[in-house]
């Protein structure tokens, strides 16, 4: 990292967590306007120094991997693609998958923030998708925590020595899953219901989102596992390069 | 390689299957956005809450959404199949240039 990369990481970090020590007791995509103002400072505030580690991340593999790029803007196009897409589920309404995992596997969460951000930040100005003032929580869940849980449970999943495909399978799908489990929190947090408070509200979301969720989680790990086939059949320079195939680490 | 190209269709055939299943057994939805589901839940926990903000630009009906919804999908897809293919003509000729 150069040193004001280093710096401006440093600061949001202490900002992030000074906010967090902060919080008052107090979607698909979250909509515009459905966070209380409170919550839409801190979330964008705790999503601060992940963007800028993404930033740095971004810029690291530019200059020392260049090879790769074209596989960062696969990853980034993949993201973009997937979100375009709202599949009808078995609640009997529609949601859509992220796509962020694939990224996150290849290389690593950080520069998922970056990528996440931008499609969110085309779906809120132009399609009254989410929203400005709920960009800050809908990146924390779709480009942020999405992507950590994507990369770790494939870690995890290698070091197990479960099958790479398999391991690619359950990254995608839970990463998936798990940003609609963290916008039904988010969502629950700024709207405690008055007879079951937090918890009451959290069963809510979650049946609204989750549920919906869990077959396009599916539809989205086995997509991103075909696109991988592809990829380790096409890519193994770029893949080895990037530490997923054996190689030199990232 | 023949072995993965059979994962790959079945993988896609499953993926197919998945979405189609709830078309077909379930009639009586419309597949409205879980977003919408959450502004009346919202509505219905807290009926005090005001949205406080709206987008800035909405899209003006369905039609114009759409167009953009199939404008993102149409610039992430073709990003992704040119990179697929640079990748299927690279290894295409760089296996031709070491036979001959």
């Amino acid at each position: 990292m150069k040193p004001m990369e280093r710096r401006l990481f440093g600061l949001s970090l202490v900002l992030a967590a000074a906010f967090c020590l902060a919080v008052p007791a107090g979607a698909m995509h979250i909509m515009e306007g459905y966070l209380p103002l409170s919550h839409s400072v801190v979330w964008g505030v705790v999503c601060l120094p992940f963007v800028v580690l993404g930033i740095a991340r971004i810029r690291k593999i530019v200059e020392t991997h260049r090879k790769t790029l074209l596989l960062l803007a696969m990853a980034g196009a993949y993201c973009f693609l997937l979100s375009a897409l709202k599949l009808p589920s078995v609640s009997g309404s529609s949601s859509h998958p992220t796509g962020t995992g694939l990224g996150a596997i290849l290389f690593g969460p950080a520069p998922m923030a970056v990528l996440g951000l931008i499609v969110l930040l085309f779906q809120a100005v132009l399609l009254a998708h989410g929203g400005l003032t709920t960009l800050g929580a809908n990146t924390f869940s779709m480009a942020i925590a999405g992507p950590f849980v994507s990369f770790g449970v494939y870690a995890l999943c290698r070091k197990l020595n479960v099958n790479r495909k398999i391991g690619v399978f359950l990254a995608a799908a839970l990463g998936d899953l798990l940003t609609y489990v963290v916008t039904s929190i988010q969502l629950a947090l700024a709207h405690p219901s008055a007879t079951g408070g937090f918890v009451g509200s959290l069963t809510e979301f979650l049946g609204i989102f989750a549920v919906t969720q869990v077959p396009l989680a599916i539809v989205e790990g086995l997509l991103t596992v075909v696109v991988v086939l592809a990829l380790e059949n096409l890519a193994r320079p770029e893949l080895k390069e990037l530490g997923y195939l054996g190689g030199a680490a990232a | 390689m023949k072995k993965n190209g059979l994962i790959i269709v079945v993988l896609l055939l499953l993926c197919a299957v998945i979405v189609c299943v709830p078309l077909l057994t379930i009639k009586d939805s419309e597949f409205g956005g879980a977003d919408g589901q959450a502004e009346e839940a919202i509505t219905a926990i807290d009926p005090d809450y005001e949205p406080w903000a709206s987008s800035i630009l909405e899209p003006p009906g369905g039609e114009t959404e759409s167009l953009l919804f199939a404008l993102q999908a149409a610039i992430g897809a073709g990003v992704v199949c040119f990179g697929l293919g640079y990748l299927v003509a690279r290894r295409k000729y760089r296996s031709a240039g070491q036979t001959e």
